[in-house]
This record gives structure tokens, C-alpha cells and sequence, in this order.
């Protein structure tokens, strides 16, 4: 009876958590990291994942000259400040915001269209703590129009 | 009992653990085994070189928003006839067919607001709604969001806001439903419909120094991502093929083949200078080239694929 008792809370827990987590991410990239594009205006596209500390993410897109854009990296408050860079084709560092205090946004715009590479990293907190912190990472992107 | 009682606790807090590792893991694991085979691209690839496949990776495609602002930001001139007529919706039936047209009504949609159509804004944003509620998304376009809408018609930027809010809306929900394959299918649908209203708005005109020429084959860029993001769904979680979209893939061939033909060089940037608003300029050069044959030869396919999404 037990055994069954504790199936159903594992399930139910189980259900909870991955409903609780999706829809938290959801949330936190639509309420609060698209405020940091202001006064951007967000391209609508929606890139967030659960992440835990230590773990890295990339994101590939291709950015067009003559547009203004604007790149908001934001993590929940349960992890430390995101680490991103933007690469190009040859590898070379176009931003790194570890030398900028971890700015969670940059502004850029392109004399060429060309791709780029984001990558993402949530660092490992100096903090001791028994588990490492998971939580929502959204990267999003603003755009506007160039005067050419 | 109680020692016995403590282990059972404790393994059940495992098993917990490591269920709830697994569950938000799952899409990194999923991508990891489904990567692409790098080596089949070279030359116009090589940001995809070193490609990580123990992280998590996101592809991003032009939404319909951003594709609206750059036909329109390269001097295209609006053309309501070149819209997916309003007649069709009740056509589409299939996931495929409301995925698709939901980008491709999005597209539209944004197309017109961007050029200040008041009502072609509201029947494309109803056209759309249709397309999401067809895909269960019923909260992406809302009857707030509708009266938004007519409330805000004179205000551009709101009304960009708000598809950009419905775009969001429905991306979100079908990702994180585990719905990743439609969610790329609607952005396939976007961007086509994207390259078919520039392909048919440049027509006949010279493509020598034509602004809107050059962001259709820029497009050849986004391919890439396109067929990456396809190839990351061609499987469902079960292993089985997902139909949808190999047929998909398969159909974008002759684009592919049409793209094949256009060449982009990219010299490496030559300089990075951030002005006093801390906005940063990328400095590097350009160029894109294509025969005029071969440009027809990719409006010819566009139109085909557009034709037979559309249906």
C-alpha cells in the first residue's frame, strides 16, 4: 500500500515539476528577459531551456545589414550572472560580456549580413551549495530598422 | 522498519532527482544524437565547424516579423494580391498545412501591418488565429489580443508588438508541448512565404544593384539553419521517421540546388567600433553574386514551393 502510495507522489511530483518548469520558463522569458529588449521590438522567435550550472548552450542565426539588432541574454535569479559571447565565421570575439561586468544585453548592427555564433555558458557559483542551481536561460533577439 | 523505511526514502529522492535531471535534459540529449554530419559542409559553413553536441543548440530563423522588416527595409513597395488569400483557411486541415500557414499568414500579416493596412491587419490576424487554434494553441491569439489589435491599429509600434507577443505565444507553447517539429514547420512556412513576396516584388526589374535582390540571396545563409533545425526533427522520440518533415526536407532540395548557384564572400571583420549610444558596428565587406538565369531559377522554385504550401 505504501509502495502505491509513494508511485502516485512520484508521478504526481514528477508531473509537477517538468509542467511547473516549462511554463516557468515561458513566463520568465515573456515577462521579464523581453523587457530588457526595450525599445527594441523582439523578433518573437522563443529560445529558453533549462539550465544548470556548469552547462553551455549555442545559438546559430544569421544577422542582415542595415538592421539595428539587440541581444538580451537573461538567467532566473536562481543561477549566477550568464556568460556570453557573439563569434563569427573566422572565430574571431565579437563581444564577450565577461568584459563588460556580464552586461546581459548588446546592442549591434552589421555593415554585411553574415552568420554569427552565440555561446552561453552559466557559470559555476563560488557559493557553497549541497546541489548546483538549475534554472531558465532565454536568449532573445530585438531588432530596428537602420537609416541607410 | 525505520532504517529500512529511511533507505526507501532516500532512493525514491534519487530516483526523483535523476527523473527530473533526465526531464530537463531531454531536448540536449535528443540533439545530441541527431546532430548534423558537419562534414558534408565546408565553405559556407564554417560557423558550424566546432559544433559542441554535448550542449544544448538553438537554431534561429527569421520570424515572419524580422523577414516582413527586411523586404521592406530593401525598398519593396506592398502588393496586397501577393498575400495568401483569405479563402483558403478553411482549406487546411493537416498539422503540416496549419503549421505552414500559420507562418505563412503570420508573414502576411506582419507584411501588411508594416505598411499601415489597417484592415488587411485585422483578417490576417483572424486568418492566423484560425491556423493556431487548428494547432490547439489556443492561447496564442486570444480575443484580448484581438480587441488590442483594433484598439491599436494607428500605432505601429504596438501593433508589431503584438504579433511579435502572438508569435511568441505560439513558439513558446509548441516547444515547450515538445512540439519543436510543427514549431519549425511554422517557421519554414514564414520564411518561404518571406522569400516568395520579395521574389515576386522584384519580378522582371534588373537584379544589378538591387537591395532586394541581394536579401533574397542572403537567404542562402539561413538555408543552412533551415536544414539543420529540419534535420533536428526528422525523428521522433520514439526513432521512428517524422514524415512531415523528411517530405519537407526533400521538398526544400531544389531550393537548396537553386541556392548551390549563389555565391557569398565574406571578407573576416575588419574592425568592431562602439559609438557614443554603445551601439557596435561590425565592420566587414560583401559580396554576392548570381547569374540572372540562376536567379530565375530561384524565383521559379520559390513560387513552386509557395504553390504547393499554400494548397
Amino acid at each position: 500500500m505504501r509502495r502505491t502510495y509513494h508511485l502516485i507522489a512520484l508521478i504526481f511530483v514528477l508531473a509537477f515539476i517538468s509542467f511547473d518548469a516549462s511554463s516557468q520558463c515561458k513566463g520568465f522569458a515573456k515577462k521579464i528577459c523581453k523587457l530588457e529588449l526595450i525599445p527594441y521590438i523582439h523578433d518573437g522567435n522563443y529560445h529558453a531551456a533549462i539550465l544548470t550550472e556548469g552547462e553551455e548552450a549555442e545559438l546559430y542565426k544569421t544577422f542582415y545589414s542595415g538592421q539595428s539588432y539587440r541581444l538580451a541574454i537573461c538567467g532566473s535569479d536562481a543561477l549566477p550572472d550568464i556568460e556570453f559571447q557573439v563569434i563569427d565565421a573566422y572565430k574571431n570575439v565579437l563581444f564577450d560580456n565577461t568584459e563588460h561586468k556580464k552586461v546581459r544585453v548588446w546592442d549591434f548592427t552589421l555593415e554585411a549580413s553574415q552568420q554569427l555564433k552565440i555561446t552561453v555558458k552559466v557559470p559555476v557559483s563560488t557559493t557553497q551549495s549541497e546541489y548546483p542551481a538549475s534554472g531558465c536561460v532565454a536568449i532573445m533577439f530585438g531588432f530596428k530598422e537602420n537609416a541607410e | 522498519m525505520t532504517k529500512k523505511f529511511n533507505l526507501y526514502s532516500s532512493f525514491l529522492f534519487l530516483v526523483i532527482l535523476t527523473l527530473f535531471g533526465l526531464s530537463g535534459c531531454k531536448s540536449d540529449s535528443k540533439k545530441a544524437s541527431q546532430d548534423v554530419n558537419i562534414e558534408d559542409f565546408i565553405s559556407e559553413d564554417d560557423i558550424f565547424d566546432d559544433i559542441d553536441k554535448a550542449k544544448k543548440i538553438f537554431y534561429s530563423l527569421p520570424s515572419p516579423l524580422e523577414t516582413a522588416m527586411l523586404i521592406k527595409s530593401a525598398g519593396a513597395e506592398y502588393d496586397e494580391e501577393l498575400l495568401n488569400s483569405l479563402e483558403n483557411v478553411t482549406k487546411y486541415t493537416t498539422s503540416r498545412a496549419l503549421a505552414l500557414n500559420l507562418g505563412i499568414y503570420t508573414t502576411d500579416l506582419s507584411f501588411a501591418s508594416l505598411f499601415d493596412q489597417t484592415q488587411t491587419s485585422i483578417n490576417y490576424m483572424t486568418a492566423s488565429k484560425k491556423m493556431a487554434e487548428g494547432l490547439d494553441i489556443s492561447d496564442a491569439i486570444d480575443m484580448e489580443t484581438m480587441t488590442r489589435l483594433e484598439n491599436n491599429l494607428q500605432n505601429r509600434d504596438i501593433v508589431m508588438d503584438i504579433i511579435s507577443e502572438t508569435f511568441l505565444n505560439s513558439s513558446s507553447y509548441l516547444k515547450e508541448n515538445e512540439r519543436q517539429d510543427i514549431a519549425a514547420i511554422v517557421l519554414v512556412g514564414g520564411w518561404i512565404e518571406g522569400l516568395y513576396l520579395a521574389t515576386q516584388l522584384v519580378g522582371d526589374n534588373s537584379i544589378e544593384n538591387n537591395k532586394l535582390v541581394d536579401r533574397i540571396l542572403e537567404q542562402k545563409l539561413s538555408f543552412n539553419i533551415v536544414q539543420r533545425m529540419l534535420d533536428d526533427n526528422k525523428e521522433k522520440d520514439t526513432g521512428e521517421a517524422n514524415e512531415e518533415i523528411v517530405e519537407l526536407i526533400s521538398e526544400l532540395q531544389e531550393l537548396k540546388d537553386a541556392f548551390d548557384k549563389v555565391t557569398i564572400e565574406t571578407t573576416e571583420t575588419q574592425s568592431i567600433d562602439t559609438d557614443e549610444t554603445n551601439v557596435t558596428t561590425i565592420k566587414s565587406k560583401t559580396k554576392v553574386s548570381v547569374t540572372p538565369e540562376d536567379f530565375k531559377q530561384i524565383q521559379l522554385v520559390i513560387d513552386n514551393l509557395r504553390t504547393s504550401f499554400i494548397q
